[in-house]
């Protein structure tokens, strides 16, 4: 029988061959496959471990990971609402959004550029800790930005113009995040699901995403720069001034906003249509301009291109292959004109800093846990849109419309502000979009900053750019000033 | 000069008996120190503290297997030396996964613990080997009792099936429940119907190896030899059918096909007895749909279709992505998310162990597997008569064919079965079973040794005189 228990001993020999191999092949061969399949949540489970940065504004954490007793280790904790735009949130069960999402290799400590910190951490046995993240929001202003918006339905972006250093970035209504970063799945999808429901969208950035809006006479901004870039305009140089203008091919009137006259006689300068914000004069030069020099005036402003401050901004958008009623239309911010607070932040930035477009950055620096600089952005040019000249033209005329004209609201005692309002129409019956952008003080800017007061500020056709969003404006820009 | 190589014999003999125990001591000693590292250092790295509760789940384990120890140093000191020990660090790493995983439970909120439970079983395990040594005197005195053997087996497995006590678990009725308690017969079963197929096939096996007509070349056995094979596929597909568990049939199927071929050396009822399992498996794949079930989350376990329905290849593949995670050297006792896997403690502990002590420490496991089947094999190897030969092969290959079953379903070498992995999960009939199988198996291996010495100490008797 021993032959028997020999062959008997190599069969099973066979058999446990087959597990050590089947073993080699899940644990090591297939390793990386099986480790990165999306269903294997064992990873998620890993970076729980991982003390998580905190994202700080002037130092002080917005957005931290404290210790705690359960099986997470981490629970993540947000100071306020008023970040929220900025934050985002990270969710075990929603996963995240806001800088959560775009700075997650930073925050977990997974960035290439920790990569010796990695290394540190393999040889010690610790797990790595995650870098932090400060940014450029002045306090001061987020503050102002977010009271100021109040219960209003909205956004309101800040700019250094020299920079970009985003100052302020807040949407409204903004959310708890610590809602939806709570350990228990039941509270955390039933939060998820009551945000999603809830009038206004919070859990939509509106700064930067969304629906986006029409920017209505803000727009004026960009025609008014293309007209004097062309050479053949200059703020002086004047157009027919009637009190309706037809637009061409229809039977559709133009009009100055509540009728009015726009100065009263039968032409009017550029810099006094812009003053008074008239449509008239405005659907003329749009048309004389054509849609094609300024479309490549609102692209150099950054129109039709995703920019990232590091949140990704959806792009706004100049429409294309219109016919002459339409593009009249577009030349006053109304037709499909599309734009976030952030692009208008962006114009006004660019006129405040000669003509230079500064990239928007919210990313002052970000910080290992041991306090080692990962990552410091720098300033860099965006653009240049327009040329200095052209920038100062339009800046002495948005100083006018804010000291003479109808931005008046955007007034701050002793300081010269630049500024245009705009008030766009949404269709028959729709409340107005109502905006304000400008920048202070107008000789050596400080602060660019765009308001976009949406749903007409709960006073459907009623509102005004200058009566609601112009004031918030005000605010954001002397909590910058330290007026 | 023969009368003095005699006497040396005889002092080595005296020296080698006290020797194997204290190898066993000295391995015992190392195993149960391993376990209480493996508990401290999931202690350390679940509630970041060693507590006093580590020796609830330490202290049962050592004092028994030390008591073991000690009642072989009386009842059987020539028993095999390493069986003991292996079986200890098998067993004790279980139980570490199972408090391990407990830990888990507690932590979630969970109150379905397993740990204790398996602490009390083991006890009752040890306690049932120690049995079998201390008064089964000799294992062939399990001779006398081969048909009674046949009808507790067969009486074991059919329980189940009865109305009002079998359970159907998780898709399987393998299951007694009385007062409360839960019970595999089946585990025991195996151990009986080993015996049985000892007893009979030691009768049978001259007759059994007569060789038949030849067709085709091949030595068919006469047809009138193939009756109880055909009983015993009968009774295994009856369990695949009525039990609905694909793995218990194939232990039992394989269990006899090995047992036979050993006992009469003759290949072809392997190849009879395969083909005929192939067979009904495949008819029943064919016609009953969770074996279809079960092959196809074998063949494709990350197909979604297979992944998302119920009873699909989810916990398969969790198990599996379990293991990747460990890669190779795994995320250390307490380190990993073991829990994510259902059944964690018991179909799936070697998952479990897979992902906590990576490729290197699944690799140990199946090492000590295998070292405690060839010392089984070895006890067979060493005995001269055949009942004890196809005892030992046949209840060291039980062992050796339920851990392929097991770890084999769940690394997807074979389709998963229902079959639970000897000695580290979490369950009481299986670790009875186990135990009383080691303890035959020392009980067996101390008469192998016993005779050698008894071989060898007659010779110079008979040298003497003449």
């Amino acid at each position: 029988m021993n032959r028997e228990l020999r062959r008997i001993s190599v069969v099973i020999m066979a058999m446990f061959l087959s597990l050590f191999v089947a073993s080699s092949s899940i644990q090591f061969l297939n390793q990386e496959s099986l480790s990165n399949d999306s269903r294997n949540v064992r990873s998620v489970y890993d970076s729980y471990k991982t003390q998580r940065g905190a994202i700080l504004v002037k130092g002080k954490p917005i957005a931290r990971s404290l210790k705690v007793d359960d099986p997470y280790y981490y629970q993540r904790t947000y100071s306020s609402s008023m970040y929220s735009a900025l934050t985002g949130f990270f969710s075990f069960y929603q996963g995240a959004t806001g800088l959560e999402s775009e700075m997650n290799s930073y925050l977990t400590g997974k960035n290439s550029q920790q990569f010796f910190e990695q290394i540190n951490a393999v040889l010690s046995g610790t797990p790595v800790s995650g870098a932090s993240v400060e940014l450029t929001i002045n306090p001061a202003a987020q503050k102002a930005a977010w009271d100021a918006l109040g219960n209003l339905e909205g956004a309101v972006v800040a700019i250094e113009p020299s920079t970009g250093k985003i100052l302020a970035l807040v949407s409204k209504p903004g959310f708890d995040a610590n809602l939806l970063a709570v350990h228990d799945g039941n509270e955390s999808n039933t939060n998820y699901k009551t945000l999603l429901s809830t009038k206004g969208n919070p859990l939509v950035n509106k700064a930067i995403s969304g629906d986006l809006y029409a920017p209505g006479s803000v727009f004026k901004l960009v025609v008014s720069s293309a007209a004097l870039e062309s050479g053949e305009w200059t703020p002086e140089s004047t157009l027919p001034n009637p009190l309706k203008f037809q637009l061409p091919g229809t039977s559709t009137y133009v009009q100055n906003s509540g009728e009015g006259k726009c100065g009263g006689k039968s032409t009017v300068s550029i810099a006094d249509a812009l003053r008074f914000s008239c449509n008239v004069p405005f659907a003329q030069l749009g048309i004389k301009l054509g849609q094609d020099r300024i479309r490549t005036q609102a692209e150099l402003f950054g129109f039709g291109k995703s920019v990232k401050i590091p949140l990704s901004a959806t792009p706004s958008s100049y429409p294309e292959n219109m016919d002459e009623a339409q593009t009249a239309l577009s030349a006053f911010g109304q037709f499909d004109d599309r734009v976030t607070p952030l692009q208008i932040a962006m114009i006004s930035s660019a006129i405040a800093n000669k003509g230079v477009l500064m990239q928007p950055n919210l990313i002052e620096s970000v910080l290992s846990s041991s306090l080692a600089v990962v990552d410091q952005p720098q300033p860099k040019i965006f653009s240049q849109p327009i040329s200095a000249s052209t920038a100062s033209k339009v800046k002495d005329m948005m100083v006018a419309a804010v000291a003479r004209g109808v931005s008046s609201n955007g007034q701050i005692k002793g300081v010269e502000v630049a500024g245009k309002t705009g008030t766009a129409q949404n269709g028959q019956g729709e409340p107005y979009t109502l905006w304000f952008t400008g920048f202070a003080p107008a000789n050596n800017p400080k602060v660019a900053v765009a308001v976009v007061v949406a749903k007409g500020g709960g006073m459907g056709q009623g509102g005004r750019g200058n009566t609601l969003a112009a004031p918030i404006a005000r605010k954001v820009m002397e909590a910058v000033l330290n007026k | 000069m023969s009368n003095l190589t005699s006497s040396i014999n005889i002092a080595k003999i005296v020296r080698v008996v006290p020797r194997l125990r204290n190898i066993e001591a000295l391995l015992l000693i190392f195993v149960l120190a391993l376990n209480a590292f493996e508990l401290a250092q999931i202690q350390l790295s679940t509630i970041e503290k060693v507590t006093t509760d580590l020796f609830l789940y330490w202290t049962p384990l050592a004092a028994f297997a030390g008591g073991i120890h000690m009642i072989l140093r009386k009842y059987a000191r020539e028993a095999d030396s390493m069986i003991l020990p292996i079986a200890v660090a098998l067993n004790g790493l279980g139980l570490s996964e199972i408090y391990r995983l407990d830990l888990a439970q507690i932590a979630s909120g969970g109150t379905e613990l397993f740990a204790m439970k398996q602490v009390v079983w083991t006890c009752l395990a040890l306690a049932a080997a120690a049995a079998v040594i201390i008064y089964v005197p000799t294992h062939l005195f399990l001779r006398r009792y081969v048909y009674i053997a046949m009808i507790t087996g067969i009486a074991l497995l059919l329980l189940p099936m009865l109305p009002f006590i079998g359970k159907t678990i998780n898709g399987a009725r393998l299951w007694i429940g009385l007062f409360g308690f839960t019970f595999q017969p089946g585990e025991l079963a195996k151990i009986a119907l080993t015996v049985f197929f000892a007893g009979y096939l030691v009768t049978r096996r001259e007759s059994l190896a007569i060789v038949g007509r030849k067709v085709l070349g091949v030595q068919l056995p006469r047809a009138r030899e193939l009756g109880p094979i055909l009983v015993i596929w009968a009774a295994s597909l009856l369990v695949l059918v009525v039990q609905r568990d694909l793995g218990t049939s194939l232990l039992y199927f394989g269990l006899f096909i090995v047992m036979i071929y050993v006992a009469t050396g003759r290949a072809i009822y392997v190849a009879v007895g395969l083909t005929m399992f192939i067979t009904g498996a495949l008819v029943a794949s064919r016609i009953m749909d969770y074996v279809r079930g079960r092959f196809d989350s074998w063949l494709n376990p990350f197909d979604p279709a297979h992944y998302d329905a119920v009873g699909g290849s989810y916990q398969l593949v969790q198990g599996i992505f379990g293991m990747a995670h460990g890669g190779i050297f795994g995320t250390g006792l307490g380190g990993g998310v073991p829990q994510l896997v259902p059944l964690a403690e018991s179909d799936f502990i070697i998952a479990s162990l897979g992902e906590e002590l990576g490729m290197a420490g699944l690799f140990a496991i199946f090492a000590l597997y295998l070292l405690l089947v060839y010392r089984g094999v070895r006890i067979a190897f060493n005995h001269s008569d055949d009942f004890s030969k196809l005892l030992a092969v046949g209840l060291s290959f039980v062992i050796a064919l339920q851990t392929f079953i097991v770890v084999g379903g769940v690394t997807r070498v074979v389709p998963l079965t229902g079959l639970t992995t000897p000695l580290l999960a979490a369950g009481g009939s299986s670790l009875i079973a186990n135990w009383v199988i080691l303890g035959l198996l020392l009980r067996i291996s101390d008469s192998a040794g016993s005779k050698n010495r008894e071989l060898l100490a007659e010779t110079p008797t008979s040298v003497v005189n003449a």
